[in-house]
């Protein structure tokens, strides 16, 4: 291969960022020179606007509605994101930038202002202001609320305009990370209306109008003249389709009925990368997959018992077979290596059958039998996961019985009801909504029902803390203490590998949830 | 003549009530399923505090039969209620998809019946003849292969290796008649392979009875040709038995399809049935369950009229 060619390979993997692609070219051999040439063509390539963009996406269904409050896959995230905008948003670096806010700003991380950025209409004229804005939220909180952002935004004790354009919010206790929570997909910013929020007409401040929405089956956009970002929003049209086969998704896209698609068959990628006019993007960012205990069930409130599970896995074998590479490792707590405070101190837990052993020796549990639910609702692959890891144990005197459960109903019936289980997460932006989220003694799904005093006070004392520093100790003190205590094996961050026509264009590519953070509407252009 | 109407007339009211015995099925069926709307619409998301809220909303916290009350209730005014998913009109969530359905099936029926029964034809015809094997043979193979399979076979060679049609029906209200043809041939040619060898065999085999009996070896010995002999004296009388297998074919058509519509991803009815069963919204399960019920009452009818129709023995019994 030339270096020219390297170059072109490399410029087209995504989550190389321009300098990563600027160090990794010079280290080809290539002079700087041509390096920025290449930078220029891969990353500063000139946006072309104009025509159609359709995208087939693995989920949606008949059941789909407008309303945020539920959204459950990344069918309707990506008509949200393509329609509507948030207050703050995750920019393609994986930085948080403001969206709909001008600016935010607080003193003592509990009172936060949020001063909104003037005159973005919406798609039917009305000017977005400080009444939208609660409106929206508002929508997922008070008792009648069934959303899963409530929990989300319970901290909130006050929400109040400070005139038409700004809104000042009053937490219960200091939260530095506040901003990043209000880019949460469910939380879009939506006009008022009588009854609350108008979510029934799709109507945002997005890139795209909302033509059409036949749930199940297809959305259609078109661009918004009045988009308030420059240089964003390039196609004429959008069209999102459902696909839920992947074999006929991937047909679709080497037959170029579609320019792009979500979740590419891993068994298979490999030969859809040798056709011509498609190439597989890879991002790897917060999504992973875990086996999940119960704390306060027997054997597992034990921590011998799941310290002795946790190296009873041969991590690098699942990651081999299950997502055929595309992932990495994971060491037992959820911080991916794209978040902030990622502990790469931390060693990595290797598969150690005798330690396996000397673990459960000290429990008194030789001979340990246990059942393992799983079903593919879980992840894709669970099942097949769940096997592996029971032949990786029976070398350390672990027997594990393989519990098939059905598809449907997966998340009411098995996950947190059952007391080891298969379960996806897509992982948060930030540590503290990450732990918050599942790994607080108080937490609506605290999936492992855990309960670590020490974890918990550092929680609530990094979440208000403002120095750089002492914030990333205390969060790599947390990882250590779920990764060496916690209930949950978490045995691989699983990338996210879509499939473009060569004719799709894209900058750099978030990596904080499918689809470029579900932006691909907005984000992308043809070349 | 008087007969007919009054069978008609006693058919549909047991198709009403076998209609009424349905909804009360599928309403205890969706009613034993383990969870509920609540639950699958927020899925991993799902809270108590949230689902108590939900069921609220959706007057889940009701007891069964009220609701079930309720809804028969809506039935009965001609009213087919709301999703409780996404609140949208059942009939206008319906009436699309089965728009589409029926296109399908149209478009399939017009290839397969004419198809299967010209070669049931000729096929007994020529009996025992190469060509009699050769159409047994294939036609059998691709009815013994899932549906699934002689689609992707499909696809791979003319979608992919020819590219003559697209390898998805993205279909909609907007596209011109042909071009909605043009998108629905290779589901529609999935459909055709499916189902022309039960309706092929039933023609050969109704007629091949026939040849044996003495008013065709009269035929035979007046000098007819065997063409003749099988279009204009054997086929008529052998109506009746193709007319119930064409007649469950199309039922078939337009019930069965759920995979051809997920390889093609064919906006059709068995997807929205599917989401909806999975998502327990009961009354969109409940509408489209009565609308493929009454597809094969209707057609059973249909079939029985005719049969009866081609054979005057059952128009005059005694």
């Amino acid at each position: 291969m030339t270096i020219e060619q390297q170059l072109k390979n490399l410029a087209m993997k995504s989550g190389v960022t321009r300098r990563g692609f600027m160090q990794r070219a010079l280290a080809l051999g290539a002079t700087t020179a041509l390096a920025k040439t290449w930078a220029n063509k891969a990353f500063a390539a000139e946006p072309k606007m104009g025509g159609r963009f359709r995208v087939g996406l693995g989920h949606g269904a008949t059941s789909d509605s407008l309303d945020p409050a539920t959204f459950l896959d990344l069918y309707m995230q990506t008509v949200n994101a393509s329609a509507r905008n948030n207050l703050t948003e995750v920019a393609q670096d994986g930085s948080l930038i403001p969206e709909l806010a001008e600016s935010y700003d607080t003193a003592d991380a509990t009172t936060w202002q949020f001063n909104l950025r003037q005159g973005v209409e919406f798609h039917n004229g009305k000017t977005m202001d400080a009444n939208d804005v609660m409106a929206s939220i508002s929508h997922h909180r008070g008792d009648t609320s069934k959303s899963p952002a409530k929990e989300l935004l319970k901290s909130i004790v006050e929400m109040k305009a400070d005139g038409a354009n700004a809104v000042v919010f009053t937490l219960s206790e200091g939260n530095a990370d506040f901003p990043f929570i209000l880019s949460d997909y469910h939380i879009p910013i939506m006009p008022v209306s009588e009854h609350g929020v108008d979510w029934q007409s799709g109507t945002g401040t997005g890139a795209y109008v909302l033509e059409s929405f036949e749930p199940g089956v297809r959305s259609t956009l078109k661009r918004n003249p009045n988009f308030f970002k420059e240089g964003f929003g390039h196609f004429d049209e959008v069209e999102i389709i459902t696909i839920a086969d992947v074999a006929a998704r991937t047909n679709a896209l080497t037959t170029g009925e579609i320019d792009a698609m979500d979740r590419v068959d891993l068994k298979t990628a490999h030969l859809l990368e040798r056709q011509e006019g498609v190439r597989l993007v890879e991002t790897s960012g917060t999504q992973h997959f875990t086996f999940t205990m119960r704390c306060d069930t027997p054997p597992f409130d034990n921590v011998d018992v799941r310290l002795a599970l946790k190296h009873a896995i041969d991590r690098e074998a699942i990651v081999r077979t299950i997502l055929r590479g595309h992932g990495t490792l994971g060491n037992d707590h959820p911080i991916s290596s794209s978040n902030r405070y990622h502990a790469g101190g931390l060693e990595q837990r290797a598969y150690d059958p005798d330690k396996a052993k000397h673990h459960l020796k000290q429990a008194g549990m030789e001979g340990l039998s246990i059942d393992l639910s799983a079903a593919d609702a879980a992840f894709a692959g669970a099942v097949d996961a769940a096997v592996l890891y029971k032949e990786h144990a029976a070398a350390a005197g672990i027997n594990i019985n393989v519990v098939r459960e059905p598809d449907d109903g997966y998340w009411s019936n098995v996950w947190m009801v059952k007391p080891y289980c298969a379960v996806y997460w897509g992982g948060r932006p930030t540590e503290d909504w990450m732990f918050s989220v599942a790994y607080a003694a108080d937490a609506a799904w605290n999936d492992s029902f855990w309960k670590h005093d020490k974890f918990n006070q550092l929680l609530v004392a990094a979440r208000s803390e403002l120095d750089e520093a002492t914030r990333r100790s205390m969060y790599e003190e947390m990882q250590s203490i779920v990764s060496n205590d916690g209930g949950v094996l978490i045995p691989m961050f699983a990338n996210y590998v879509m499939g473009l026509s060569d004719k799709v264009g894209h900058g750099q590519m978030a990596a904080n949830w499918s689809m470029d953070g579900f932006k691909c509407a907005e984000r992308w252009w043809f070349a | 003549m008087i007969q007919i109407v009054i069978m008609v007339a006693q058919r549909f009211a047991l198709g009403l009530l076998t209609l009424f015995a349905v909804s009360l099925i599928i309403f205890l069926g969706v009613e034993l399923l383990p969870g509920d709307i609540a639950q699958a619409l927020l899925g991993q998301g799902a809270t108590e505090e949230t689902v108590a809220a939900f069921r609220r909303e959706l007057g889940l916290n009701l007891p069964p039969h009220e609701r079930y009350i309720d809804w028969l209730g809506g039935i009965l005014q001609g009213d087919l209620g709301k999703s409780l998913a996404n609140k949208r009109e059942i009939a206008e969530l319906i009436g699309v998809r089965l728009e589409n359905t029926l296109f399908l099936a149209f478009i399939a029926a017009i290839i397969s019946i004419p198809l299967a029964l010209g070669l049931g034809i000729l096929a007994a015809l020529y009996r025992n003849t190469l060509y009699d094997r050769a159409v047994n043979v294939f036609t059998l193979s691709s009815i013994s292969f899932p549906e699934f399979f002689v689609a992707y076979i499909l696809i791979l060679v003319m979608a992919v290796h020819l590219g003559w049609f697209p390898s998805i029906s993205n279909i909609g209200q907007e596209l011109g008649l042909w071009e909605r043809v043009y998108r629905t041939v290779l589901p529609a040619l999935t459909l055709t392979l499916v189902v022309v060898a039960h309706m092929m065999r039933m023609t050969r085999a109704a007629i091949i009875n026939l040849l044996a009996s003495p008013y065709i070896e009269m035929a035979t010995l007046k000098g007819l040709s065997r063409g003749r002999i099988i279009v204009k004296h054997a086929l008529p009388n052998a109506l009746a038995p193709i007319i119930n297998v064409v007649v469950i074919n199309l039922a078939y058509l337009v019930v069965g399809v759920v995979i051809v519509e997920v390889v093609f991803v064919y906006p059709g009815l068995g997807q929205l049935l599917i989401d909806a069963v999975r998502a327990r919204d009961l009354p969109v399960v409940q509408a489209t369950g009565l609308l493929f019920a009454a597809a094969y009452i209707l057609l059973n009818l249909t079939a029985d009229v005719l049969s009866i129709m081609t054979n005057p023995r059952l128009l005059h019994p005694r």
